[in-house]
């Protein structure tokens, strides 16, 4: 095949581009264990009233100092709400959906992951900056879509 | 009508129609999350808008466009269409269903997007309308495909006209997409919708949907490259400057462009980290096709420059033609698909994806990609087709050349302002911008401009179906021109490796298969529960 020689360095150059970009996504995965929310682990939406820990979202803190938040998204609100975390540590957000598929989406960070009914969507964030976030649902998930707001208020740490 | 082409023209004609009332849906949207009041403003009419644009640009507008298209090439290029009848067959088939799924979305009994996730459930005849269409769409392939191996035989030695190499992987790449969607909605979606399964899950459905909804991106995609490769350059007045790497980009498309599905489900559940990292090296892979294209496209409109006498580094680009509406058309698509391909590089960066997923950066993102390269090349294509499909001449030049920059303005001023809203987190199908009514003050300015951009863009739209209901009823009639393809610089005269498409097509199932069959087998592995069927709408 006859590729004329400015073609033949573009189609390298292309080639190395992708390949940077490529390098710089693994080595910050591989380094930093920077990646989406990916969590593996399912649960029967229809009984999660009944369930150990989504019948009663909210916030629990462990021993060893970290905070889970479990959270249920239904048409059209999040519980609980508003969520109450601390600044500067360690925040596993819980979710999973009692009727449709929702987004969570803590408006200005990267704290963003689809809630799918049957599923638990798991990850975990430092928030740096005290004050109140919005919530967003940002999947499309009835009528009332653009209601579903919740408030999350992060507490600077009292030292 | 040209008899010839009769067929072509029917779909061409429907994809209009789609499109026009595509447009005003469009427009609709825009406003409702401005928040500017317009008579029957409401959240339901918002959803049928937003549902009823994406099912009728995404899948009816490109659909019948490209059907139409493919005959059109086998009619020129191969001298036949196999099979008229069942080919007229299928075209109703087509309209049938578009038709009723259409019906059953203004109505609003299935108001759930063009994604249509579960447990979200449509009316069943939304499932079944759109499963006629793409019936309709395997149909076509098919007499393509036959009509390319009657044409084969009279022609052992020879490669493909390009333009049918083109085509020729369009239908593979189709039909390996269609069978994800096809498990997902013959399998899973129509019995739930009739009542026959009680619950399916929400996230198998969804990964089957995915498998289908990248690769359809291609779907349209390759054909406005068609158009690019072997209409463009000669429209210029130049040659193609590389025939052989455009037989390879077309074949790269066909073995990359489908284990690419779980970058648009990077952010769900349910799917390990490392399957995702494997989509997102393929999703890069499939970039590089463009890549090639943008040089070799560039470098034959430098040739039609030259070949107009240019002389020094950039005048090639002042030679060019850009009062024609073909040309302009195709070009401004290229100008946004620089911007546009690189915002996919971003949607596919595995994390980065965390800052945009689901905001209206998705809405930018997709109008200049889709919106833009490909549909405005299918406007400028329509304008080039239409003498030569019907013997008419076309009627309001004038609004014609106008229309692509009319596009083009309003799809800068709608599509930075969503990807800049977008990244201060608005989210994605809001009905307001101010969410419930507090919220948005960093992004409402932006929805105001992006919805002065719909206003431009719907008025772009009117002129182009003026301009093709008038000259498909008032054109002067004229002989229709021929169809006149792109000469390459250097022709590929034999047949070689990127003729194989058995081969390219078996590889293309082998990398589907490895990317799909663990994550897939993984989901069973883990209790599973299901969801009935809900209409929040």
């Amino acid at each position: 095949m006859h590729v004329e020689l400015y073609e033949r360095i573009w189609m390298w150059a292309a080639g190395g581009l992708l390949l940077l970009f490529l390098a710089a996504i693994f080595l910050t995965a591989g380094l930093h264990a920077v990646q989406p929310p990916s969590h593996v682990e399912t649960v029967d939406p229809t009984t999660l009233a009944s369930d150990p820990e989504f019948g009663k979202p909210g916030v629990t803190t462990r021993a060893d100092g970290s905070v889970v938040v479990s959270v249920v998204a239904q048409t059209f609100s999040f519980s609980p709400d508003p969520i109450e975390v601390p600044a500067n540590r360690p925040v596993t957000f819980r979710l999973t959906s009692a009727d449709v598929i929702h987004g969570f989406e803590v408006v200005g960070t990267n704290a963003n992951a689809m809630v799918i009914p049957g599923y638990v969507s798991q990850f975990t964030v430092t928030f740096e900056q005290p004050g109140e976030y919005i919530i967003g649902c940002n999947e499309y998930c009835g009528t009332l879509h653009h209601n579903m707001v919740g408030k999350l208020i992060v507490k600077r740490e009292s030292p | 009508m040209n008899g010839r082409h009769s067929l072509a023209a029917a779909h061409i004609g429907v994809a209009v129609g789609a499109f026009g009332v595509a447009s005003v849906m469009g427009v609709l949207q825009a406003l409702s999350v401005a928040d500017i009041s317009f008579p029957y403003r409401s959240e339901a009419l918002y959803y049928i808008s937003v549902t009823a644009h994406g099912v009728l640009m995404a899948l009816v507008f490109t659909t019948f466009f490209i059907m139409g298209l493919g005959y059109a090439l086998a009619q020129e290029s191969l001298g036949r269409i196999i099979g008229r009848g069942l080919a007229w067959f299928a075209f109703a088939l087509g309209l049938v269903g578009s038709v009723a799924a259409a019906v059953t979305i203004l109505r609003g009994q299935s108001s759930v997007l063009y994604t249509f996730y579960p447990p979200m459930k449509a009316h069943p005849l939304f499932y079944i309308g759109a499963t006629l269409l793409i019936v309709a769409s395997w149909i076509w392939g098919g007499i393509v495909i036959a009509s390319y191996r009657c044409w084969r035989r009279e022609h052992p030695a020879v490669p493909a006209p390009l333009s049918i190499h083109g085509m020729l992987a369009t239908i593979i790449l189709w039909y390996l997409a269609t069978a994800g969607l096809a498990v997902e909605v013959l399998g899973m979606l129509i019995p739930w919708s009739l009542g026959v399964v009680g619950k399916i899950d929400p996230e198998l459905a969804r990964s089957f949907f995915w498998w289908f909804g990248h690769p359809l991106v291609y779907f349209w995609l390759m054909p406005a490259y068609v158009l690019w490769y072997t209409v463009l350059p000669r429209v210029a007045g130049g040659k193609l400057f590389s025939d052989s790497l455009a037989r390879m980009v077309f074949i790269l498309f066909v073995v990359l462009s489908v284990p690419v599905g779980f970058h648009h489900q990077f952010a769900d559940p349910g799917i390990s980290a490392h399957w995702k990292l494997v989509h997102t090296v393929t999703t890069y892979a499939v970039l590089y096709p463009s890549f090639v294209t943008a040089f070799t496209i560039i470098a034959s409109l430098e040739v039609a420059g030259r070949m107009k006498g240019a002389r020094g580094l950039f005048d090639w680009i002042g030679k060019l033609p850009w009062g024609d509406p073909f040309f302009a058309s195709v070009a401004l698509a290229m100008i946004s698909f620089t911007f546009g391909g690189f915002g996919g590089a971003i949607n596919a960066a595995f994390a980065m994806n965390s800052m945009v997923h689901n905001t209206a950066w998705i809405m930018g993102h997709f109008h200049v990609t889709l919106g833009t390269t490909v549909a405005l090349t299918f406007m400028g294509a329509t304008y080039w087709l239409l003498p030569r499909l019907l013997g008419r001449e076309i009627r309001l030049p004038g609004l014609a050349h106008l229309q692509p920059y009319l596009w083009f303005v309003g799809m800068a001023l709608f599509s930075i302002s969503y990807h800049i809203a977008g990244l201060r987190g608005l989210p994605r199908r809001v009905y307001s911008g101010s969410l419930t009514g507090e919220y948005g003050a960093s992004w409402h300015g932006l929805t105001r401009l992006a919805a002065l951009g719909a206003v431009i863009l719907f008025f772009s739209a009117l002129s182009f179906v003026t301009v093709v209901v008038s000259t498909w009823i008032g054109g002067k009639k004229i002989q229709a021109p021929a169809f006149e393809f792109a000469s390459p610089l250097r022709p590929v005269t034999a047949l070689g490796v990127w003729d194989r498409f058995g081969l390219w097509t078996v590889l293309a199932v082998v990398l589907v298969a490895v990317a799909y069959a663990y994550p897939l087998l993984h989901l069973f592995a883990h209790p599973r529960y299901g969801s009935p069927p809900l209409q929040p709408f």
